[in-house]
C-alpha cells in the first residue's frame, strides 16, 4: 500500500517540476515577444538624448513625451521632405480597403463558380488555382512592371489594388470552407423560385460565408498593409506623395539627415499601433484562422 | 461564368508578366543618355545567364542565393524545432499548462505587425546606444567597436533571429492545429500498451506529422526565398563577411538584388530578369518537391 502511494507523489512532483519548467519558458518567450513593443512605448515617450543614454526603462511624461516626438517627427519629415507619416497610413488605408474587399468578394465568387457550378473544365480549372497557389510576386515582378508601363499605371494605386482580384490562397480556403458547411440544395431551392444567379451568390450564399470571409478579410487586410516589395516598386517615382505606411518606414530610415530617435520611435509607435490594437480584439479569431490554413493537406 | 474575373485578371496580372520576365531575360536593354531613341533593345539569346550567372559576373547573384539560404536555415533551424517542442506541450493532456491561450496570443502576436516597422525598431534596439547592447554589455558581452550593425555575420544573425522571433508563433499555431488533427484513440491505444509520453511523440505524433511539417517547409523556404523587408532595412551600413577571400555583402537577398537591377542608376533588365527567372525554377523546384512528397504519401 504504502510504495503505491510513494510512488504516486513522485510521479506528482515530477509532474510538477516539468510542469514549471514549461511555465517558465512559455513566460521568458511571451517577454521576448511584448518587450521589443513595451521598449517601443517608452522610447515614443522619451528625448533623443534620454534615448540614447539608454537609462529609462519606464515612459516619461506619457502622453505629453509621445505628442512633443510626434510633433517634432512631422517637421523632420517636412525638412527630411518624406511623406508625413499621416499621409502614408491614409495612402494605406486608401490601398488595403479596396484590396481587401476585392479579393474576398472575387475569391468567394470564384470558389462558389467552382463549387455549385458542373462545366467542362471544372477540375482543370481548380488544378490550375491549386498549382499557382505556390508561385509569388516576386518572381514575376520585371513583367508586372513593363506591363504597368504599358497600362500607364506605374505611379499610380492601380497596380496595387486589382491584381487583389485573382489571390488563389484565399480562393483555395474559401472552396474548403464552402465544401465543408455550404449546402448547394439552398442554391437550387432559391433556383425554382426563380431568383437569378447572380442574385442567389449575392443575397443567399454571402451571407452563409460571413464567418470564412472574415477570417479572410483580416489576413487580407494585414498582408497589403505590411507589404512593402511591390508598393516601392510601383510607387518608386512619386513615393513622397502615394508612398504606403511601410514605404515611410523605409524611407525616414534610409534618409541621410541627422536622427532623432524619441522621434522616430513615436514614428514607428504609430505605424505600429493600429495593427496592435486591432490584435488585441481580434486575437482569438486570427489564432483559429492561422490553425484551419495550416490543415490543408 | 462566375470564376471569370478570377482567371482574367490572372492572366493579366500574373500570367502576362511571368511570360514578359522570361522574355527579357533574353534581351539586351541599356539606356545612353535620355529619350526612347537612346534606348538600345537586342535579343541576345542565353548571354544574360551566361554572364551574370554561371559567368565571371556570377558571384553577386550566388553571393545572394547563399545569403538568402543561410538566413533562412539560421532562422528556420530554430524555429520548427522550439515550434515542434511548444506544440508538444500545449496538447500535452495530461500536463496541461495554464494560460494556454494567452501564451498562443503572445506568441504570435510578432507575426502580425509589420515587418518593415519590426525590423527598424530592432535596428533601432540593436544600434550602439540601444537596449540590446546595453543588455549584451551588462552582461559581460564583448561587443566589436561600431556595433553589430555593420559587421557582417552579427547582422545577418540578428536578421535571421527576427525571423525566428516572427515565425516560430506562428508555425507553433499550424502545428498545434496538426497535432489535435490526430485520432487519439492512438494515443489510448498506446497508453494502453504502456507507451511513455516520449516515445507517443516519436512514434505517433512526429510521422503523422509529416505532411504538415512537409508544408510548413515549403511555405517557409518559398517564402524565405523572397525575403526582402528584413535585410533591406538593415541593409544600409553595406555590412559584409569574408568568404574564401572574398567580401561578400552579408545582407542583400536575391530579391533586394533584383531590385537593385531593375531600377535606379543600375538598371539592367536582362541581368534582373535572368535571376528572377533562376529564382523562379528555385520556388518551382522546392514546390515540386513538395507535391510529389505529398502524391507518394496518398498512394499509400
Amino acid at each position: 500500500m504504502s510504495t503505491v502511494s510513494v510512488n504516486y507523489t513522485e510521479d506528482k512532483r515530477a509532474k510538477d517540476i516539468t510542469k514549471v519548467v514549461r511555465t517558465i519558458i512559455c513566460v521568458f518567450l511571451c517577454i521576448l515577444s511584448i518587450f521589443p513593443f513595451y521598449m517601443l512605448i517608452v522610447n515614443a515617450t522619451l528625448s533623443h538624448e534620454q534615448v540614447l543614454k539608454c537609462r529609462t526603462f519606464y515612459p516619461q511624461g506619457m502622453i505629453s513625451g509621445f505628442i512633443r516626438n510626434f510633433k517634432g517627427l512631422n517637421k523632420w519629415c517636412k525638412d527630411a521632405q518624406t511623406i508625413p507619416i499621416g499621409k502614408a497610413m491614409l495612402n494605406s488605408l486608401i490601398v488595403t480597403v479596396p484590396t481587401t474587399i476585392l479579393q474576398v468578394y472575387f475569391a468567394s465568387l470564384t470558389a462558389y463558380g467552382i463549387v455549385v457550378y458542373n462545366f467542362k473544365w471544372k477540375k482543370a480549372a481548380w488544378g490550375f488555382i491549386y498549382a499557382i497557389m505556390m508561385i509569388p510576386t516576386q518572381v514575376s515582378i520585371i513583367g508586372f512592371i513593363a506591363l504597368c508601363r504599358k497600362l500607364h499605371m506605374m505611379g499610380t494605386w492601380w497596380p496595387l489594388i486589382l491584381p487583389a482580384m485573382a489571390a488563389p490562397t484565399t480562393v483555395y480556403f474559401m472552396k474548403q470552407y464552402m465544401e465543408a458547411g455550404f449546402s448547394v440544395e439552398i442554391v437550387e431551392a432559391a433556383r425554382i423560385d426563380g431568383a437569378n444567379e447572380f442574385y442567389i451568390f449575392n443575397a443567399i450564399a454571402l451571407p452563409l460565408l460571413k464567418p470564412a470571409m472574415a477570417t479572410q478579410a483580416i489576413f487580407g487586410f494585414v498582408a497589403c498593409w505590411n507589404n512593402l516589395y511591390v508598393p516601392s516598386l510601383i510607387l518608386a517615382t512619386n513615393k513622397k506623395t502615394l508612398g504606403t505606411l511601410p514605404m515611410f518606414i523605409e524611407m525616414v530610415k534610409s534618409n541621410d539627415k541627422q536622427r532623432n530617435w524619441g522621434y522616430i520611435y513615436s514614428g514607428i509607435f504609430t505605424a505600429v499601433m493600429p495593427i496592435l490594437v486591432a490584435y488585441l480584439f481580434l486575437s482569438k479569431y486570427i489564432v483559429a484562422g492561422v490553425a484551419l490554413g495550416g490543415v490543408k493537406e | 461564368m462566375f470564376i471569370a474575373p478570377f482567371f482574367i485578371i490572372f492572366l493579366i496580372f500574373q500570367l502576362y508578366p511571368l511570360i514578359e520576365t522570361f522574355r527579357t531575360s533574353f534581351i539586351y536593354e541599356i539606356s545612353k543618355g535620355h529619350g526612347k531613341k537612346a534606348k538600345v533593345i537586342r535579343t541576345i539569346g542565353f548571354d544574360n545567364f551566361k554572364e551574370y550567372i554561371f559567368g565571371k559576373n556570377g558571384t553577386a547573384f550566388w553571393a545572394a542565393v547563399g545569403v538568402t539560404i543561410v538566413l533562412w536555415l539560421c532562422n528556420f533551424i530554430p524555429q520548427i524545432l522550439l515550434s515542434l517542442l511548444l506544440a508538444a506541450w500545449f496538447t500535452d493532456f495530461h500536463n496541461k499548462l495554464k494560460f494556454e491561450g494567452t501564451y498562443k496570443v503572445i506568441m504570435y502576436l510578432p507575426n502580425i505587425i509589420t515587418a518593415a516597422s519590426l525590423a527598424f525598431l530592432f535596428y533601432a534596439l540593436f544600434g550602439v546606444n540601444g537596449v540590446f547592447i546595453e543588455m549584451f554589455k551588462a552582461l559581460g558581452a564583448k561587443i566589436p567597436d561600431g556595433g553589430l550593425l555593420d559587421h557582417g555575420w552579427y547582422s545577418l544573425f540578428i536578421i535571421a533571429f527576427i525571423q525566428f522571433w516572427m515565425w516560430y508563433g506562428n508555425t507553433m499555431i499550424v502545428l498545434i492545429a496538426g497535432i489535435m488533427g490526430i485520432s487519439p484513440s492512438l494515443y489510448e491505444a498506446a497508453m494502453v500498451d504502456g507507451a511513455t509520453g516520449r516515445q507517443q511523440f516519436f512514434k505517433i505524433t512526429l510521422p503523422l506529422l509529416k505532411p504538415i511539417l512537409q508544408f510548413t517547409l515549403v511555405t517557409s523556404a518559398i517564402g524565405g526565398l523572397q525575403m526582402y523587408d528584413i535585410p533591406q532595412l538593415f541593409n544600409a551600413g553595406k555590412p559584409v563577411v569574408n568568404f574564401r577571400g572574398k567580401n561578400i555583402d552579408s545582407t542583400t537577398t536575391i530579391v533586394m538584388l533584383i531590385k537593385k537591377y531593375l531600377i535606379g542608376t543600375t538598371k539592367n533588365v536582362g541581368r534582373a530578369s535572368a535571376y528572377s527567372v533562376v529564382l523562379f525554377f528555385i520556388t518551382l523546384g522546392v514546390s515540386l518537391i513538395f507535391f510529389f512528397a505529398t502524391a507518394e504519401k496518398k498512394k499509400k
